[in-house]
């Protein structure tokens, strides 16, 4: 088999109606690139959303729930502790929020394969005093540093900085809403009365933005070190640990593993959040139905553009077999035709593709919900482009191997005397 | 010793296309080499149809067809197809020509897919084949770019490249003015003569069957003469 012939009679026949091969090519071109820039245009968009969500939330959350004890004392009580015993107006108990051997816990999760990291928290319900008002609202204590790490913190502050929290002694971050009502500024100082009774100065270091109206009415920020004064608590203490996973999807599971282990409640983003994951799913559903609906589409066109081709070719066809060349030869040769459309229009594809996401993400996007983003996002997952590449090749293949089969079977003869 | 080139036995044709037809009928004869034979014979009497069963492009039909005394009943499409393009060369009614490639290219094709010589020997060999049939000024042009006379030459030089048993002729010159007729039939007679080349011509063309060296007649399907 010589190859190379084939080969140059391909390029021959390509080259010489450059201007069919190039409509041929487009055709492919357009469809690749509509497939990219749209894949990457709405996963960029529902990525985004995810992560209004994601970003923030712990995929687990150990802290102690306000319920009554189980452990009530009459099932300690000797004479009844097989009987089955009947209790009324239980009350719940709220001796303690704090999680106890926090640091144990948190050594034990430190060693933990499945966890990317963990952020300590607490949570201290406060007035805000202004004068003659004072505002409900709520203290979180955080570790900045795993904070902004594990939960994006930093990308929420639209004012001064996070670090400030822990570099500067009694400081707090105020939601905007917050600081809007109490009309500060940053390097105010603001007074907060705990639930305690006690009047604590807090100097205004920065402001926050989640995108959540109601949240950054009532939300404010402090390092843990100022929440554990607020509260009047020693330093090991800690009402939550925020986990975050390498793997999401383990989340129900390890939330019930941990829940047993360190004897706390355990809550998971699947059942925190479990519209979230419906929401997700179906987005995701659209994306991938709009892009497979993009690649018949896409597909069909190359079909119908290669098959022209090929009917127009079957002259040389004839010719090609009379003087020697065999059915396989001139599959051969159209294949490899077909082939080359679907390489270089693919590659110029992914090429174009690129660049009009390239493109939508300079187009300025601005969001109330989301201060860091700036422009339209796009997610440039090389998957798409994978995706984009072996179809491009497999749809010319195959839509080169329906004509190229036909022509290899069909008898010169019915072709000549057509004439 | 045996000098047949080309035999066929009790061929047999039918159309089945609206109803059975037959188009040829218990056709016998065989050519020798170095023979300068013509087939004559009314439209439709199968002359054509009888041309591509011999040149094994029309596999479908009964009987036994030999080249070079052998049979190629029952051999593969791809081993037809190194058959025509090894033994046989082929002139058509409309050139053929491909119009990608140059007119050397188009000449060298066959002989590139034989791959017997290496492709400078093959580009001298065609050369030589259209410096023969003075038409080796045209060489670089393209096939689009040469007259219908020269197509015709061009189309006679590929059909010799590989040195073939036999040249067959489907109305050759049947799409050319007198002059261009005249200088075919030329072609083909100085290939006899000089090169003692077997050459098989389908033509209605009685003054051209005339100067071959033996003529086959047909009518409905049978040869009468």
């Amino acid at each position: 088999m010589n190859y190379k012939l084939i080969g140059t009679i391909a390029t021959s026949m390509l080259l010489a109606r450059w201007k069919q091969t190039f409509v041929a090519a487009v055709g492919v071109t357009f469809g690749i690139a509509m497939f990219i820039t749209l894949l990457s245009f709405m996963t960029g968009l529902n990525d985004l959303l995810d992560g209004l969500i994601l970003n923030r939330t712990p995929h687990i959350r150990l802290y102690n729930e306000i319920k009554p004890n189980i452990h009530q004392p009459i099932s300690n009580t000797a004479a009844y502790k097989h009987s089955y015993n009947f209790i009324q107006s239980v009350k719940s108990s709220n001796s303690r929020s704090e999680i106890y051997n926090s640091a144990n816990i948190m050594q034990t999760l430190g060693k933990d394969e499945r966890v990317i990291g963990f952020a300590p928290k607490i949570t201290a319900q406060v007035f805000f005093n202004d004068v003659s008002i004072s505002i409900t609202g709520v203290v979180n204590g955080i570790d900045v540093a795993s904070e902004s790490n594990l939960f994006h913190f930093n990308d929420y502050i639209i004012a001064g900085s996070a670090m400030d929290i822990s570099r500067v002694p009694n400081s707090i971050i105020l939601g905007k809403g917050l600081a809007d009502k109490l009309l500060t500024n940053v390097g105010d100082v603001i007074q907060v009365t705990t639930a305690m009774g006690e009047r604590f100065p807090l100097k205004v270091v920065g402001y926050l933005q989640s995108g959540l109206q109601d949240f950054d009415k009532t939300q404010s920020y402090a390092s843990i070190l100022t929440a554990q004064k607020l509260l009047g608590k020693p330093s090991n203490y800690i009402t939550d640990i925020q986990i975050k996973l390498k793997d999401i999807n383990t989340a129900p599971l390890l939330a019930k593993e941990y829940a047993g282990l360190f004897q706390l409640d355990a809550e998971d983003i699947q059942t925190a959040n479990s519209q979230f994951e419906t929401g997700s799913f179906v987005r995701t559903l659209i994306s991938y139905s709009v892009g497979i609906t993009l690649l018949i589409v896409a597909g069909f066109g190359i079909y119908n553009i290669l098959n022209m081709m090929i009917y127009e070719k079957m002259d040389s066809i004839a010719i090609l077999k009379a003087t020697g060349f065999s059915g396989r030869d001139v599959k051969l040769i159209f294949l490899l035709i077909a082939l080359s459309i679907g390489f270089f229009g693919g590659l110029f594809g992914l090429f174009f593709g690129y660049i009009l996401s390239a493109i939508i993400d300079q187009i300025s996007f601005n969001t109330a919900a989301l201060p860091t983003i700036k422009t339209y996002p796009i997610n440039y997952n090389p998957v798409f482009y994978l995706i984009g590449s072996t179809f491009s090749l497999i749809t010319t293949y195959l839509s080169g191997w329906f004509p190229a089969q036909k022509a290899s079977k069909i008898d010169p003869v019915i072709i000549i005397r057509g004439k | 010793m045996n000098n047949i080139i080309l035999e066929a036995r009790n061929i047999n044709k039918d159309f089945y296309d609206p109803v059975t037809f037959r188009v040829l009928t218990d056709v016998s004869f065989s050519i020798n080499k170095g023979d300068f034979v013509s087939l004559t014979g009314k439209s439709g009497c199968g002359k054509s149809t009888l041309l591509y069963i011999l040149s094994t492009m029309d596999s479908d039909f009964e009987g036994e067809l030999l080249i070079d005394n052998e049979p190629v009943s029952n051999k593969k499409e791809a081993q037809l197809a190194q058959i025509r393009n090894e033994k046989i060369g082929f002139v058509f009614q409309f050139h053929y020509l491909l119009n990608e490639f140059s007119v050397i290219k188009n000449v060298m094709l066959p002989g590139l897919k034989l791959n017997k010589y290496e492709e400078k020997e093959v580009e001298h060999r065609a050369m030589e084949k259209l410096t023969m049939l003075g038409i080796g000024h045209l060489a670089l042009k393209k096939a689009h770019q040469v007259s219908g006379g020269e197509k015709q030459r061009i189309a006679i030089a590929r059909a010799l490249i590989n040195d073939p048993y036999i040249i067959m002729g489907d109305e050759p010159t049947g799409n050319l003015d007198k002059k261009n007729s005249e200088l075919v039939y030329d072609i083909f007679k100085k290939l006899s003569d000089e090169y003692n080349q077997t050459l098989l011509i389908v033509t209605h063309d009685q003054h051209f069957a005339e100067r071959t060296h033996r003529i086959i007649e047909m009518e409905d399907g049978k040869i009468i003469h």
